[in-house]
């Protein structure tokens, strides 16, 4: 595929890549109010976003260009089992209906800017809250990682990724200056950036989107042609498994696989910090909930993205390496420039949540490590400067690791990623609806959850790969092939249920709760309830 | 985590169990992959099991916008019976 490079689409890629550039440097005036110094305005754009712009904000967050070149190379690779997505995202909005508003309150009603601040608000406890302060950076950094190679893949595609014998620095000179770019305006935009940019990308999917389900399919001679050559290639055996290579369906044992992962998947995502990031920017509870109604357009569309991995299969796209597929597909099947407009899709949908990702896990750090641990008097100007250092950090950080180390190893990493951040779910959903839970049976659950699910990880093997083969694995008791992170969030729930039991027997101190009932209720105009500039340093005064 | 006990007065009401009983239904539906891990009948070619998960969406949405309608208007009501 590295026969030579293809001009147009290039041309209009950078076209594009030029344009969010200016976008995103502009965007640091956008809205701007008058104390910029704090991390409120840098790390979550003043609080101020209305209901479009957090659409756009989360749908840009969520839906990343890794998961627009991994699902369907999922679905490329195996057929059906890839299609678990579109539950999953149907899943989380009813989920997060209920206990993101009371998130939003509490955080605008004592100032948190992280899920960590809200943990120790609530159960009195730095160690808790630095759990899952780690967590939430953990499982970020390769997630971050994993918006490179989809980058990377798309230049891939294009021609520009060099071939093996190009010297290194030429090789991945364009993945530098991407994220140079990145990091400059994240830098000196904050949150604002990636919102505005959010626009650019997502208009840019959805055309991309749109056009490709209606002109692939014409030129593949229908959906008919698509699925039953895709049911063929299915059906043939494996030389590496001795098994067939996928279904089009889920056979009955890979159905608890399925079911498990899909809602496993939902109940951690948002516990990432860049989803509650982009949920806490929004200026209303009612904006929260509402959104909840808008953003499944998004499943709607990933959906409709899963289908093109069998197109890549009718239409003769072979590959390697399975990311390449659909960025091969716009290849082979589009017009030099309107490929070129999908790789901008994706290479700008590489840039949003990179972005915000970083924001996420340089508040968690400066928020509950720095602040909590290391000087705890820091001004708000001082914790937004650090959080800006971090940010920039972080994304160098992901750039090594991409660069450095096979792509297999970021892959493997977000994989734990979602097992470990499902594991701050109790203390977070938990914490929001009852103040029953005792702060150590939680930390010990949450250890638990964490060692459980990373020792079952490292025990899945695949054709390819010793360890970290899967993400699922027999669920002991039970028999099934199930999800591993759900199994080790079992665990964990049972782990704190039990310990709080015997905790509060033996009278064990159950720490000071911040909080009261109706801050999970308050929305914007309440008495306590600052908008626009909630004293950053609010939650940590006492 | 079904209702969302955000008020004190009576917490479980008709209203509120529908609202529940909407946030719910999706759960049932997609995870009981058994009952849709099949390929007819097929839509425009596509087989079962995709097109009647993209069904879902639709249907999750029209769920979620009910439940938070009939929210809406049941802490309006909640807030205006209070101030009398």
């Amino acid at each position: 595929m590295n026969d030579g490079v293809n001009g147009v689409a290039l041309a209009v890629f950078i076209f594009f890549f030029l344009a969010v550039t200016v976008v995103g440097f502009l965007a640091a005036r956008w809205r701007r109010a008058e104390n910029e110094a704090s991390l409120d305005e840098w790390g979550l754009g003043g609080r101020s976003f209305g209901t479009w712009i957090t659409w756009f904000l989360l749908g840009g967050d969520l839906y990343t260009a890794y998961t627009f070149v991994a699902v369907p190379a999922a679905i490329y690779a195996a057929g059906a089992a890839g299609f678990f997505a579109v539950p999953y995202t149907i899943l989380v909005y009813p989920l997060i209906f209920t206990f993101l508003p009371r998130l939003w309150s509490v955080s605008h009603k004592h100032g948190y800017v992280t899920t960590s601040d809200f943990v120790r608000g609530r159960f009195g406890s730095k160690g808790l809250s630095l759990a899952v302060a780690v967590t939430g950076i953990l499982a970020t950094m390769p997630y971050i990682a994993l918006q490179l190679v989809g980058i990377q893949a798309v230049l891939d595609v294009m021609g520009v990724g060099g071939g093996e014998d190009t010297n290194w620095f030429v090789k991945d000179l364009p993945l530098l200056i991407a994220f140079g770019v990145l990091a400059a305006y994240t830098y000196s935009s904050g949150l604002r950036a990636p919102a505005l940019i959010a626009f650019v990308k997502d208009t840019l999917i959805y055309i991309v989107i749109a056009v490709a389900i209606i002109y692939i399919p014409i030129k593949l001679g229908g959906f008919d042609d698509i699925f039953a050559k895709a049911g063929e290639a299915f059906a043939q055996t494996n030389p590496a498994t001795g098994a067939p290579r996928g279904a089009l369906v889920p056979a009955e044992a890979g159905q608890w696989t399925y079911a498990t992962l899909a809602l496993g998947s939902a109940l951690a995502l948002f516990m990432y910090p860049h989803s509650i990031t982009a949920t806490l920017s929004s200026k209303s509870r009612e904006v929260i909930r509402r959104n909840t109604t808008i953003l499944p357009l998004y499943s709607l569309m990933l959906g409709l993205l899963a289908l093109l991995g069998f197109m890549a299969i009718a239409a003769g796209v072979k590959v390697s390496n399975g990311q390449l597929a659909i960025p091969q597909l716009f290849e082979d099947m589009f017009p030099d420039w309107f490929a070129g407009v999908a790789f901008a899709a994706i290479g700008i949908g590489a840039l949003v949540p990179a972005a915000i990702m970083s924001i996420a896990a340089a508040n968690l750090f400066t928020r509950n490590i720095y602040k909590d641990f290391i000087k705890p008097d820091a001004t708000p100007a001082q914790e937004t400067k650090v959080s800006k250092l971090v940010s920039l950090l972080v994304k160098v950080g992901a750039l090594v690791f991409v660069l450095t180390m096979d792509k297999t190893v970021a892959i493997n990493f977000q994989l734990l990623g979602g097992i470990w951040i499902l594991q701050t779910f109790p203390a977070l959903v938990g914490g929001l609806f009852t103040r029953w839970f005792h702060r150590w049976a939680l930390l010990a659950g949450w250890a638990v959850g964490m060692i459980y699910g990373t020792a079952a990880a490292y025990g899945v093997a695949s054709p390819t790969q010793k360890h970290f083969g899967g993400s699922s694995k027999e669920i002991p008791g039970i028999g099934e092939i199930g999800y591993i992170g759900l199994t080790a969030f079992v665990l964990n729930v049972v782990v704190t249920v039990v310990l709080t039991f015997v905790l509060k027997a033996l009278k064990a101190p159950d720490g000071v709760d911040e909080t009261r009932p109706e801050d999970y209720t308050a929305d914007a105009g309440d008495p306590g309830v600052e908008v626009e500039l909630p004293p950053a340093t609010a939650g940590t005064s006492h | 985590m079904s209702d969302v006990p955000e008020v004190k007065p009576p917490v479980v009401t008709p209203v509120r169990v529908v609202i529940a009983l909407c946030l719910i239904a999706p759960f049932v539906a997609m995870l009981w992959v058994g009952s849709y891990a099949k390929t007819d009948p097929d839509f425009i070619g596509i087989p079962f099991f995709y097109w009647y998960q993209m069904l879902w969406v639709l249907i999750s949405t029209v769920l979620t916008m009910t439940a938070y309608k009939l929210w809406q208007r049941d802490q309006r009501a909640r807030t205006g019976g209070a101030a009398k």
